[in-house]
């Protein structure tokens, strides 16, 4: 590996002189070094420093829910979490909900019932929702639009959203039924 | 060549994805695998970080500005102020209303959150550092936050740099003696005054730039947030004086525009000027704060309406007069001619013998305009103030609301049909759809209900919104922006193996148009849509348009698609003609195939058509198979849209639920069900919010109450409500080429005046306790609602807002 950086002379290091931590953390099951400056938004390490642009930015006051991943399996919205609080914790994103050349029941309910257009709210949509049907497996349509509430879409009017939700949580069950018996 | 005696069983245009197929979405495929690539997705070699430093002043002169101190914060590699941009004649830019707007403030700030310097850093938490850094020498001025204040006589001028007042226009339509003798005539005047707020179209994605400035090439790339990027090309061709082949701007996905991503903003005229100084990548991307309290906001026009009626109800004439609070420059992307955008389109769809619409703007300390969002220039104040008045003037006849509009309705044989305002409506239904609305609702068992459940002290109302809205912009001879005509582009390139690119100049923003102009092409060609890509937004590639918002896509750019395949269409009967060895007047044309008139099952089809366009023409053609064709509209597109509401108010708190939502589109023809069904949703669902809860407000010291997602509330999955959409009646747009009529803006054009008159129905409605009020304004808060109940008056909505000081 080579790092060249620039070099701001004696004066200039100790101006910027920035603490850094250290932290390791698993991003969709790669496990992950990060040196990093404390200040540091998660959200900011997962678009920035790993290139992984599905966790979108959107309002910077955890409003919006665009940026919504799952931290152990609980969706945060990353935009207010601070990266090294994800050390030594696991965290998924959109990129992870489906190995290569697959589609997670969500991806595959949210182009099957129309619940996108522009896209962009979308990721925290699908992450929102899985934290949801990981949980509960079987949710009524008013589970889903409480599950959502902290995610906005300006597109959609969210009638085809909770309808995506609820063709994919009935895709899982289905798979789990066929697995079971 | 087909060689079987038998004639090929004819393709089926739902299965090849053609017209009227509710096709799946093709952008789907990467947006669901988080590989949508939005402008702050795009990281360039050696890219820099832009900040902005914005006014927390909405009204104040700039003694002095000290950039020292973010100078020695170590990654900043550039601080820019006005009075550097001055130096290169930026300071000040040309607006699309042609007025100027402070690309960074020199002598004054003016609003608000407007942007005073600009921090060039090696990441973005640097360039923050460094604007935080940056010492102003404010000297406060006293703010205006509405246009009234704004024509008092010792009012502050806002623009001193190029007048002595706050006025910015004074503008007029219609035929003035002649309303006034239809008032004169009247047997009762109906009065309404009320104030549509300041809303904000607000994508969940901000606006961004990273301008790339090659110096090598002397090439100039923007990669940034716009619905039009051929207008950001002559733009930045007249503004930073490039030549406009070096200019190439490219949209990638967008992430949500409704008429916010159609102006220029200061943010990419500085990002592009210091990759221009630094000659590396200059990535701009704003937050929440930074696109709500300075970009194109839209609204906030007061009106003052009036109807003259006779006792039969028939209406005799319309008065209307609107205040506009433009901010503090007059920025609006609209066609030029039009002052107040096509407010003149109000009354559309009633029969009005005569009208006149008097129309001033008024220069605020508020954030600059960008005026349509999810609108047709306007038109939603237009269409809100015409069913307000509506509803009042019915109420003062004290007639049914849906038998007074009916009465007053353009009868189907009417058309053409020439409006009191200068448009030309061209066709509809309306009674037909008004009746498949009441029947949806079950208006008159709604309307008992109604009755018994008010003796049980319980409010529910009902509201109706009809309209007709005038979308797809051109005509050319009328709409121009800053002399640019507005019409629209594709190019259609068929290649050897018949499949397909088509690109266009528009810009889709969720609409879909990666599925849909596919579709047109398919319906055209009977080539399947999954064979063609669709491609936009690189103004290096794509034809020159116009771009994508009001409504304008699929009456113009999807009209110039289906042009365009009609021109390959005919080059390929030639060469049908020419592999079946028959003459160009014995070939008929059916969906993907030419056959021999006199011998059907003789034929080629259009993928052996292509083929032979690069591999087997006939002497003295011109090779290949491809077309591009610019369309200029004979006429804009008018559906027509019934919204009914019904709600409950609870008359001790003024909240109110919806019951039920009905929605009777008629947008002409279909081009995917699917897609238009989700705009209708989305529009209702905005249409709802600026009703229940969505809008900006100034305080009476000029601050901006709504410049974040805590202040500025937009509805979630949990408020907001069902809809029960109707796709019956189709009357085909007589002029387009596909019949197809816009329908993106409809809902949230047409929709608020249904929620507002249902609201007020159940509050003021007749026999209701708050019988007499005549307006509240929007949003209607609990709070408001409950005033009207209790202290029977009028609700203004109008800012300042009132603060419990």
């Amino acid at each position: 590996m080579t790092v060249v950086r620039d070099d701001p002379g004696a004066a200039g290091e100790a101006a910027g002189n920035v603490p850094t931590a250290t932290i390791r953390f698993t991003i969709n099951g790669a496990r992950k070094i990060a040196e990093i400056e404390p200040r540091l938004l998660l959200a900011d390490l997962i678009r920035g420093g790993t290139g992984l642009t599905g966790t979108h930015r959107g309002c910077d006051t955890t409003n919006c829910g665009a940026c919504t991943v799952l931290v152990d399996g609980v969706p945060v919205k990353s935009c207010t979490m601070l990266a090294v609080q994800v050390d030594g914790r696991s965290v998924t994103t959109v990129e992870g909900l489906a190995g290569p050349s697959e589609l997670h029941p969500l991806q595959e309910g949210f182009k099957a019932e129309h619940g996108l257009q522009c896209g962009f709210c979308t990721p925290g949509m699908m992450m929102a929702a899985k934290g949801l049907l990981d949980r509960n497996p079987d949710p009524t349509e008013e589970e889903v639009r409480w599950a959502l509430s902290g995610n906005l879409c300006r597109c959609t009017g969210y009638q085809n959203i909770v309808k995506s939700v609820l063709w994919a949580a009935r895709k899982l069950r289905e798979a789990d039924g066929s697995d079971g018996s | 060549m087909t060689e079987t005696q038998q004639r090929p069983r004819a393709l089926d245009e739902v299965k090849i994805g053609g017209m009227g197929a509710s096709r799946k979405r093709v952008e789907d495929d990467r947006f669901i695998r988080g590989k949508g690539r939005y402008v702050d997705d795009i990281v360039l070699p050696g890219m820099l970080h832009m900040e902005i430093l914005r006014s927390p002043l909405p009204h104040a002169r700039i003694n002095g500005i000290d950039t020292s101190r973010a100078w020695q914060i170590p990654g900043v590699r550039l601080v820019l102020t006005g009075e550097m941009l001055a130096t290169r004649n930026l300071a000040w830019m040309p607006t699309l209303s042609y007025d100027t707007q402070a690309v960074l403030a020199t002598d004054k700030v003016r609003f608000q959150g407007q942007e005073v310097a600009a921090v060039i850093a090696d990441d973005p938490y640097i360039a923050k550092d460094a604007c935080d850094a940056i010492e102003v020498d404010y000297e406060p001025l006293p703010p205006i936050v509405n246009p009234r204040q704004a024509v008092e006589p010792d009012a502050p001028v806002i623009r001193d740099d190029k007048q002595d007042s706050n006025v910015i226009y004074d503008w007029e339509a219609g035929d003035q003696a002649g309303t006034d003798q239809a008032f004169a005539q009247a047997d009762l005047v109906s009065k309404i005054e009320l104030h549509y707020p300041r809303s904000h179209p607000s994508p969940i994605e901000c606006c961004g730039s990273v301008a790339d400035f090659n110096r090598a090439t002397g090439k100039l790339t923007v990669y940034m947030t716009t619905q039009a990027p051929h207008i950001i090309r002559a733009a930045v061709a007249m503004v930073a004086e490039l030549p406009e082949q070096n200019i190439r701007i490219v949209s990638p996905d967008i992430g949500g525009g409704f008429g916010n991503k159609v102006p220029i903003y200061p943010g990419y005229v500085v990002s592009i000027l210091a990759s221009i100084l630094l000659e590396v990548p200059v990535k701009w991307i704003e937050d929440k704060t930074g696109n709500l309290i300075s970009t194109g906001f839209a609204r906030d026009v007061y009106l003052r309406g009036e109807l003259a009626l006779k006792r039969d109800g028939t209406i005799l004439g319309m008065r209307m007069h609107t205040d506009a609070d433009h901010g503090a420059f007059f920025a609006d992307a609209q066609p030029s001619k039009f002052k107040i955008g096509l407010m003149h389109s109000t009354f559309a769809a009633y029969d009005v013998p005569y009208a006149h619409l008097t129309a001033r703007g008024m220069y605020t300390n508020k954030a600059p305009g960008g005026v349509a969002y999810r609108c047709s220039f306007r038109v939603t104040e237009a269409m809100f103030f015409q069913e307000r008045m509506i509803q009042a003037a019915a109420g003062d006849l004290g007639m049914d609301q849906a038998e007074f509009r009916r009465r007053n309705f353009v009868k189907d044989d009417d058309f053409p049909h020439r409006t009191p305002l200068g448009f030309l409506t061209d066709s509809g239904q309306y009674a037909k759809c008004l009746d498949v609305g009441l029947k949806a609702i079950d208006y008159d068992n709604f309307r008992r209900e109604q009755a018994e459940a008010r003796k049980r002290g319980r409010l529910l109302g009902l509201g109706i919104s009809t309209m007709t809205e005038p979308l797809g912009a051109g005509n050319s001879r009328e709409y121009d922006i800053l002399g640019i005509k507005m019409f629209d582009s594709a190019e259609l390139r068929v290649h050897m193996s018949g499949k397909a690119i088509v690109r266009t100049g528009a810009r889709t923003q969720g609409q879909g148009h990666e599925t849909t102009w596919a579709q047109i092409v398919a319906h055209e060609l009977g080539i399947p849509a999954e064979d063609i890509t669709v491609e936009e937004g690189d103004t290096d590639t794509a034809p020159f348009g116009m771009g994508t918002y009001a409504s304008r896509s699929t009456p113009v750019a999807g009209a110039a698609v289906s042009m365009a395949a009609r021109k390959v269409r005919a080059k390929a009967r030639r060469l049908a003609a020419h592999l079946l060895e028959v003459s160009e007047e014995d070939v008929e044309w059916e969906l993907g195939r030419f056959y021999v008139r006199s011998a059907p099952h003789q034929g080629v089809t259009i993928q052996e058509c292509s083929m032979a366009a690069y591999s087997n023409m006939p002497d003295g053609m011109e090779p290949g198979l491809e077309s591009v064709a610019y369309y200029d509209p004979p006429n804009l597109t008018w559906p027509f849209a019934v919204y009914i509401a019904t709600v409950e108010v609870d008359p001790d708190t003024g909240v109110w639920d919806v019951l039920k939502v009905v929605a009777v589109d008629d947008c002409g023809v279909r081009i995917n069900p699917m897609i238009v069904e989700g705009q209708i949703m989305g529009g209702l669902t905005e249409a709802y919010a600026m009703a229940s809860m969505q809008f900006i407000t100034y305080d009476a010291d000029g601050n901006c109450v709504g410049s974040n997602y805590m202040d500025y509330l937009l509805p979630t999955a949990w408020e907001t409500p069902g809809f029960e959409l109707h796709s019956e009646v189709v009357t085909p747009c007589p002029h387009h080429p596909l019949g197809a009529k816009g329908i993106g803006e409809c809902a949230a054009v047409g929709g608020p005046a249904a929620f507002v008159n249902a609201v007020m129905d159940a509050v003021a409605g007749p026999g209701a306790p708050g019988e007499g009020v005549r307006n509240i304004d929007m949003p209607l808060l609990p709070d408001r609602v409950w005033e009207a109940l209790h202290q029977r008056r009028d609700i203004s909505g109008a800012p300042p807002v009132r603060t419990d000081a």
